[in-house]
C-alpha cells in the first residue's frame, strides 16, 4: 500500500510535527514500505475473537479516596521552559479578534 | 564478601567507578555517571553495616539504571534532545525500592531514544559499543544497561522491555536479561513508550542475581494501577537446581529460515542440556507467530503516538516556542527539533494507524491478532512449563549494518515481540558462543512464571560456564559520560 504526500502532510499536522520537505518525502517512502509488511495482518482470521487492548485480568482499579500531600509547586515548575508566578506560561491559544 | 566485611561498599563502588573510567572511552554505556552520590551512598551503607544494621542482599551493590527511569534531581534524558536537561521531581518506584534496599546507583545508561530501537544507535547523544566487539552494537533499546553489566562496569542494571529491549541486548552481550510478566513490576516513573507492552526488567550475570533483583523490584504499587496485587514469591528459593520432569516446549515457528546456524546450534545444545538435566522436551506450535511483528508495529507506534503527545514544550523538556506566535506552529517546531528520526517515524506511523478511516483496518485488527497470539501461548502453557527458542535470529551486528531500512532493524525482535503482546514473561541467558560472540537462548513462561524460568536458567548455569565469560575490553582512558549536571 502506497501513501501519498497529502496523507503524510495530514498525519504530520495531526501529530504536530513540523517535518522538513526531505523528511516528508522519506517518510512517504518508508511508511509505504512498512505498511506493505504490516498489511500481512489482514490475512489473519479474526472473525471469532475479541480485541485485546491489554492483557491484565483487571478492570476499574479503585484507590482509596484519601488526601495526601501534593508535590511542591516549585518542584513541579522547576522544569518549565517558561513560567509566571505559580503558572506555566503558554502562548495565546485563542485569537484576539 | 560485603557481609563478611572482606570488602567495603566504598571499595566495591570505587572499583566499579574505576572500571567505568577505564572502559567508558570505548564502550560508552553511560549517559551520566553519578560518582559523588554513589560514593556517598556507599559510605552510608558501610556505616550501617558497622552499626550492625540488618541489610538485604543488594545493600552496597553497584547498579546501573537505564535513562528511561526517573531519578529525583538527577537528569533523566531518555537519550533524547527532548529531555536532555530534564530533572524529575520524583523517583520511579523501582528506584525507591532499590534505594530502600541500599543498592548503589552508579549512573544512568544510554539507550535508543525513548526506547525505540534495537541497537542503541538511535540515542541522540552517541551509540554504545558492544564490549565483546567494539565494532558491533550491544543491541537495544537498553544497550547501555546491557553493555555496562557485560563490561564489568556494574554488577547489575535495569532496563525496559517493550518488544525485546531487555532480552535482545542481553542476548548480544552475554548477560541474563529478564522481562517480567506485564503487571509484575510497577512502572511508576518509567517514561512511557507503549503502555500496554512496557515492562521493567533486570540485567545480571547469573540467575541468582536476577532472583535478587526481581525480589526487590516486584510487587503492587498504588501509584501504578497496572502493577498487580499478586503475591511476590521467594525467587531465590525457586533455584533448587532440580528441573527433573519439567516440561519444555519447542515452538516450531521459532526455528525457521533466517536464523544464523551458530545461533541455531547454541539453542539446540541448550535443549540437549536441559534434557540431560531431566527436563521433558516436546514440540509445540504457536501458529500466529508470523503476525507478531505486524501487530506490534501497529500497536506500539499507536500507543507511542499518544504517549509522546505530552511533549509540547510547555511543562517540561525542550521548547522552541519563541519561533512563532502561533501555538500549533511552536508545538510542531518543538517536536520537530526535539525528536530524532526513529521517534518521528513511529509517531507518524502510529498517528496514521489511529487516524480516521484506518483505525479498524490497523489498530483494531492488530488488537484482535494480539488475542490470537495470546491464545497460542495459553494453549502451549497448558502442556508446557516453559518454551525454549532463540532470543534473536543472529549475533551482534556491526554498527550501521541495519540503519538504512527500518524493517531490517525491526526483524531483530521477531522472537521477543510475541511475549510482550501476550504479557507473559521471558528471559534471555548466555548459551554456547558463535564465532567468539555471545548467543542468547530464550525461555518463555506463562504469566507470573518467573520462578520457573529462573530455576531453569540456574540449573543450566550450574553445569555450564558461558555466563562466567567476560570480554576483554580495550581500555581507553577518556570518560565519555558527562558527570552529573
Amino acid at each position: 500500500m502506497s501513501i501519498d504526500r497529502e496523507t503524510v502532510d495530514h498525519v504530520a499536522l495531526l501529530a504536530r510535527l513540523a517535518l522538513t520537505e526531505k523528511e516528508r518525502e522519506r517518510l512517504r517512502e518508508q511508511m509505504s514500505s512498512l505498511l506493505e509488511h504490516i498489511n500481512l495482518i489482514a490475512e489473519a482470521d479474526t472473525s471469532q475473537v475479541p480485541a485485546t487492548a491489554h492483557v491484565l485480568p483487571l478492570s476499574n482499579v479503585m484507590a482509596e479516596d484519601k488526601v495526601v500531600p501534593s508535590m511542591p509547586t516549585a518542584d513541579l515548575l522547576a522544569n518549565a521552559p517558561a513560567r509566571e508566578e505559580t503558572y506555566f506560561r503558554v502562548q495565546a491559544v485563542l485569537d484576539e479578534e | 564478601m560485603l557481609r563478611l566485611r572482606e570488602i567495603s561498599s566504598m571499595e566495591l563502588t570505587r572499583a566499579h567507578l574505576d572500571r567505568i573510567e577505564q572502559v567508558e572511552g570505548s564502550v560508552r554505556a553511560f549517559v551520566t555517571v553519578t560518582e559523588d552520590e554513589a560514593m556517598r551512598e556507599a559510605e552510608h551503607v558501610d556505616q550501617l553495616r558497622r552499626e550492625g544494621a540488618k541489610l538485604g542482599p543488594l545493600a552496597g551493590i553497584p547498579i546501573a539504571i537505564k535513562d528511561v527511569l526517573c531519578t529525583k534531581g538527577i537528569v533523566t534524558t531518555c537519550s533524547s534532545r527532548m529531555l536532555e536537561h530534564f530533572k524529575p521531581p520524583f523517583d520511579a518506584t523501582v528506584i525507591k525500592k532499590l534505594r530502600a534496599a541500599h543498592a548503589i546507583m552508579l549512573g544512568k545508561t544510554n539507550m535508543d531514544e525513548f526506547a525505540m530501537g534495537s541497537s542503541t544507535e538511535n540515542s541522540a547523544f552517541f551509540p554504545t559499543r558492544n564490549p565483546w566487539d567494539l565494532e558491533r552494537v550491544p543491541g537495544g533499546s537498553s544497550g547501555g544497561s546491557a553493555a555496562a553489566v557485560a563490561a564489568g562496569e556494574a554488577m547489575a542494571s535495569l532496563g525496559s522491555d517493550t518488544g525485546g529491549s531487555v532480552r535482545q541486548p542481553g542476548a548480544l552481550t552475554n548477560t541474563v536479561a529478564l522481562k517480567p510478566t506485564y503487571g509484575r513490576v510497577s512502572r511508576f516513573g518509567l517514561i512511557a513508550f507503549a503502555s500496554s507492552l512496557d515492562q521493567i526488567g533486570p540485567f545480571t550475570r547469573n540467575a541468582q542475581d536476577a532472583a535478587l533483583m526481581m525480589q526487590t523490584i516486584s510487587g503492587h504499587d498504588p501509584l501504578d494501577s497496572t502493577a498487580m496485587n499478586e503475591t511476590v514469591p521467594d525467587y531465590a528459593a525457586a533455584l533448587t537446581g532440580d528441573i527433573k520432569g519439567m516440561r519444555i516446549g519447542v515452538p516450531k515457528e521459532y526455528f525457521v529460515e533466517g536464523i544464523e546456524p551458530g545461533v541455531r546450534a547454541s539453542v539446540d545444545a541448550a535443549i540437549k542440556q536441559f534434557e540431560a538435566l531431566g527436563a521433558e522436551i516436546g514440540e509445540c506450535s504457536l501458529p500466529h507467530t508470523k503476525y507478531g511483528i505486524a501487530a506490534y508495529y501497529i500497536i506500539a507506534p499507536a500507543e507511542c503516538s499518544a504517549n509522546l503527545a505530552r511533549y509540547d514544550g510547555v511543562r517540561y523538556g525542550f521548547s522552541a516556542r519563541d519561533t512563532s506566535g502561533d501555538i500549533i506552529a511552536a508545538m510542531s517546531e518543538t517536536r520537530e527539533q526535539g525528536f530524532g528520526a526513529e521517534v518521528k517515524r513511529r509517531i507518524m506511523l502510529g498517528t496514521y494507524a489511529l487516524s480516521s478511516g484506518y483505525y479498524d483496518a490497523y489498530y483494531l485488527k492488530a488488537e484482535k491478532v494480539r488475542t490470537l497470539i495470546k491464545q497460542d501461548f495459553d494453549a502451549a502453557f497448558g502442556r508446557f512449563d516453559a518454551l525454549i527458542c532463540p532470543t534473536t535470529p543472529g549475533v551482534a551486528f556491526k554498527l550501521g549494518a541495519k540503519t538504512a531500512d527500518p524493517y531490517t532493524m525491526y526483524l531483530n525482535d521477531v522472537f521477543t515481540i510475541p511475549a510482550n503482546l501476550a504479557g507473559i514473561c521471558g528471559v534471555s541467558f548466555p548459551g554456547e558462543f558463535s564465532e567468539g560472540l555471545p548467543v542468547g537462548v530464550q525461555l518463555l513462561g506463562p504469566a507470573f512464571g518467573e520462578p520457573t524460568l529462573l530455576r531453569l536458567v540456574d540449573a543450566f548455569q550450574r553445569v555450564t560456564d558461558y555466563h562466567t565469560r567476560m570480554p576483554e575490553v580495550a581500555t581507553k582512558r577518556k570518560s565519555a559520560a558527562r558527570k552529573r549536571r
